[in-house]
């Protein structure tokens, strides 16, 4: 190993307008290391990537890599340094296979046949070298979010890039496709390569990086060996004050049940069954929280209870039957039987991004009639009522006039959430609470929450987070496939047994997958020993 | 029916097809680099009245084809200006060309020749002559063979010949070549070639040029090929007949083919059968004329199947960080 980095960064700043994206910017990354960036949402994490990938050109700084100093101004520049990139939304094209993703842009020659045997070639070469196996011929459109990921990795590797970035990778990947990712990392930092992983998982930046830089409002605060840090450290590094990382929570005190599910079944237009036989309560005072990689059901589940999906089955609220199909399934006939929901996707179905704060927090209670005066909205009124919830909820800035889009993904959150809490519901959906919100958001979140709960009300809690689910549930169903394969104790269970269950994995079906995730675990294990010892 | 009657029914679908070809291939181009084009009637309607225009005045159809695909070429350039570089709405700039043609062709006609807005019949060497292929006389005496080749392969203009050779072209370009892999990608994933280091907006001009040639070509042969000279709004429609094809055809080169020869056809059997006696009851004229567009409506809503277009068309490209 050499005293040159692969990379480094001097003094790089970059505004857009009045908004100081980067702020003399400076970092080294040495070769044959991975090198942790983590920052909250805003950070500029992603604008520093975007300029080293020649996205961007910074206002000022230079870059060196490998000792020479360099300009980037394209992506084509990036590619010739040597620089890939894993992008966090995959720029792949979807009804392409393989090979044809992994040779756009990188062709030899106008024909396609001798690029395309070149490539395969490269590719069983690369997937022996590095766990990287992906079928060749394979349309991405058929494959797994981790195995295209996979594909994103080998674009780079084919490049020859030997600086690697990658954008928030596990975000989209169960625990396993997760742990296999981190060996490819650890087999490509072995063969010399440079990582830089831009992440805002503590644990992730824990357990692969050999440093970490910690970016907070375009600056870069600290830079520090891994091994020399804590998460809790890290996360202080990143918000600029002490946070609970833990949920600080009273025993639950489960009531009547509220929600019961019997039986439910969902189609969806394509003629595929998303819900299969679906059947779960909820109690009075807890939390049921729904694990599951992304796409097993959860959020037909979410559009079915909220009254926006149709299904067959029965749900029974307060043990009253709610209409499935007919024209009382609808928002607003659940809304009126005490089922608030702060939906997966707050930008599309939660809030209507270029109306106002105010508007946004009566949408869907607007037919009230204390919103109304004689035949037009009290308009005044909602405003003032507006500025309450915001008060109350801590949206920053307290402003009810400012379109939704203004605000961050916390404080966009923050709005929908005040909008159904102060309902009062009986029941709760949240799905995905604290998805590309802050730390410190997500702190005051869990907090509302479980105040709701405290308060005698029921919650159905789906996330793909399994640090959230299991940290804020008091019972946990796991989803897969569109069925419960399962629900566990939080106190009773661990990350490695709900991960089998997210992959669809039994103890009476599948025995030998059990037994190769065992392995897997038992290798990690054994690479984090060697690692530290 | 006989055989000869047949023949010739197929022989004016050839001649009826190869326009729609022409422009079905060319908006394939087009779309599949992401950018829709409704203005392919337009497109065509330009490069008709040019071709026919300068063949007359100069008295060579080839500086006439020349000057269509030119016509052409420039509302395609409009087109790319609009859509690619100032990311505007491909739909309006598309329709905006289709007016832009209907007006300017006729007014133009009118102020060069003063005959209603037409150009004068073109004669001789002004227009595309009918190319008799070897032999297709001394086989006409052969059995079945003879008639077929003679009449129904043989004696058509070069365009003809040009249009279907364009189609296993365009599928080799489109599945073989770097330049096809690129534009069909600049056409579902315009961020994956961006981030590959390859330009989304010289792919797009291009695609778009393509479009205008072929477009030039659809044109040209209306007007100097099919017919002789330029008359007002002589397209009728085929710009749009030719995107249901594309529709039909789910954007690939050799369905194309097939759509076209459909469309052609039912194009052939109402002019063949202007009026049709049912015993008592004739069925009028202008149904029969209006027959190939309410089967073009009635093919499309019922046996396309689920079409998917390139995922990228009509949105113009803002790259992301």
């Amino acid at each position: 190993m050499t005293d040159t980095p692969a990379i480094e960064l001097k003094g790089i700043s970059k505004a857009f307008g009045p908004v100081q994206a980067n702020k003399d910017i400076s970092i080294r990354v040495m070769p044959g290391t991975i090198h942790g960036i983590i920052g909250e949402n805003g950070a500029g994490k992603s604008t520093l990537m975007s300029i080293l990938y020649g996205f961007y050109k910074a206002d000022k700084g230079e870059i060196f890599i490998r000792g020479k100093k360099t300009e980037i101004p394209d992506s084509q520049a990036a590619i010739a340094a040597g620089i890939g990139m894993v992008f966090q939304h995959f720029k792949l094209v979807q009804n392409f296979t393989v090979l044809e993703n992994v040779i756009l842009g990188a062709e030899d020659g106008a024909l396609l046949r001798p690029s395309l045997a070149k490539a395969r070639d490269v590719l069983k070469h690369l997937a022996d070298e590095y766990e990287l196996q992906v079928a060749p011929e394979a349309l991405i459109e058929n494959l797994s979010v981790g195995h295209q990921q996979r594909v994103e990795i080998l674009k780079a590797l084919y490049r020859e890039a030997d600086i690697l970035i990658l954008d928030e990778p596990t975000g989209v990947l169960t625990p396993a496709e997760a742990d296999h990712l981190f060996r490819i990392l650890d087999n490509l930092r072995k063969e010399g390569k440079t990582i830089i992983l831009i992440t805002h998982k503590l644990r992730e930046i824990m357990e692969i990086t050999d440093t970490v830089s910690v970016m907070r409002r375009g600056e870069m605060t600290a830079t520090v060996n891994t091994s020399e840090t804590d998460p809790a450290q890290l996360a202080e590094l990143m918000v600029g004050r002490k946070v609970l990382l833990r949920v600080d929570k009273k025993p639950a005190e489960p009531k009547q049940v509220v929600l019961e599910v019997e039986n439910l079944r969902r189609t969806d237009s394509k003629g595929v069954e998303r819900l299969k036989g679906i059947s779960l309560h909820v109690r009075a005072g807890e939390i049921l929280g729904i694990a599951g990689v992304a796409g097993n059901g959860q959020s037909e589940l979410l559009e079915v209870l909220g009254g926006y999906a149709d299904a067959t089955g029965s749900i029974r609220i307060n043990g009253e039957e709610i209409d499935l199909t007919g024209k009382h399934s609808d928002g607003q006939s659940r809304r009126a039987r005490g089922i608030a929901h702060v939906p997966e996707d707050r930008q599309h179905e939660g809030l209507i991004m270029p109306f106002g704060a105010w508007e946004n927090l009566v949408f869907g209670y607007h037919h009230d009639p204390e919103y109304q005066s004689g035949m037009l909205m009290d308009n005044a009124g909602i405003r003032e009522e507006a500025a309450g919830k915001m008060e109350r909820f801590d949206v920053r800035p307290p402003n009810p006039a400012l379109a939704a889009r203004n605000f961050s993904g916390g404080n966009q959150q923050k709005l929908v959430l005040a909008r159904e809490i102060e309902r009062n519901p009986d029941l709760l959906l949240v799905g995905q609470p604290t998805r590309g919100v802050d730390i410190g958001a997500i702190e005051f979140i869990h907090q509302r929450i479980l105040q709701l709960r405290d308060a005698g009300k029921a919650i159905l809690l789906v996330s793909v987070e399994l640090d959230e689910i299991l940290s804020m549930s008091d019972r946990i169903a796991v989803m897969f496939d569109g069925q419960i394969m399962g629900e566990r104790l939080p106190e009773e269970t661990d990350q490695a047994e709900l991960g089998l269950l997210m992959a669809g994995v039994t103890e009476q079906t599948d025995k030998p997958a059990i037994d190769a995730i065992n392995e897997q675990l038992e290798a990690k294990l054994a690479r984090e020993e060697a690692r530290n010892g | 029916m006989d055989y000869l009657t047949l023949l010739q029914i197929l022989d004016s679908t050839i001649r009826l097809s190869i326009p729609l070809l022409l422009a079905c291939l060319a908006g394939l181009f087009s779309e599949r680099a992401g950018i829709f084009d409704i203005g392919l009637e337009g497109k065509m309607l330009m490069s008709a009245f040019f071709s026919a225009a300068v063949a007359f005045t100069t008295g060579s159809v080839w500086i006439g084809l020349l000057a269509g695909i030119l016509a052409s070429m420039s509302m395609s350039a409009i087109h790319g200006l609009a859509s690619i570089t100032f990311r505007g709405n491909q739909l309006i700039s598309g329709v905006a060309i289709n007016f832009l043609a209907a007006g300017m062709t006729v007014l133009i006609a009118q102020d060069w020749f003063r005959q209603g807005g037409r150009t004068p019949s073109l004669e001789g060497s002004a227009r595309f002559q009918e190319l008799t292929l070897p032999f297709a006389d001394a086989l006409r005496g052969v059995p079945i063979f003879g008639p077929l080749y003679a009449d129904l392969i043989s004696g058509h203009s070069i365009l003809v010949y040009i249009g279907f050779a364009v189609v296993p072209l365009s599928w080799w370009v489109l599945y073989r070549t770097r330049f096809g892999l690129r534009l069909r990608a600049v056409g579902e994933a315009p961020e994956a070639v961006d981030t590959a280091g390859v330009s989304v907006i010289g792919l797009r001009f291009a695609a778009v040029a393509i479009c205008g040639v072929l477009c030039g070509l659809a044109g040209a042969y209306l007007a100097t090929g099919l017919q002789a000279g330029f008359v007002k709004d002589m397209t009728a429609g085929r710009g749009f007949i030719a995107l249901a094809a594309l529709i039909f055809s789910k954007w690939r080169p050799w369905y194309a083919l097939s759509a076209c020869l459909l469309f052609g056809l039912l194009q052939a059997v109402a002019l063949r059968y202007q009026s049709i006696d049912l015993g008592g009851f004739v069925i009028p004229v202008q149904f029969m004329d209006a027959l190939p567009y309410i089967l073009t409506v009635v093919i499309l809503a019922g046996f396309v199947g689920k079409a998917i277009p390139p995922r990228a068309g009509g949105e113009p490209y803002v790259k992301e960080r």
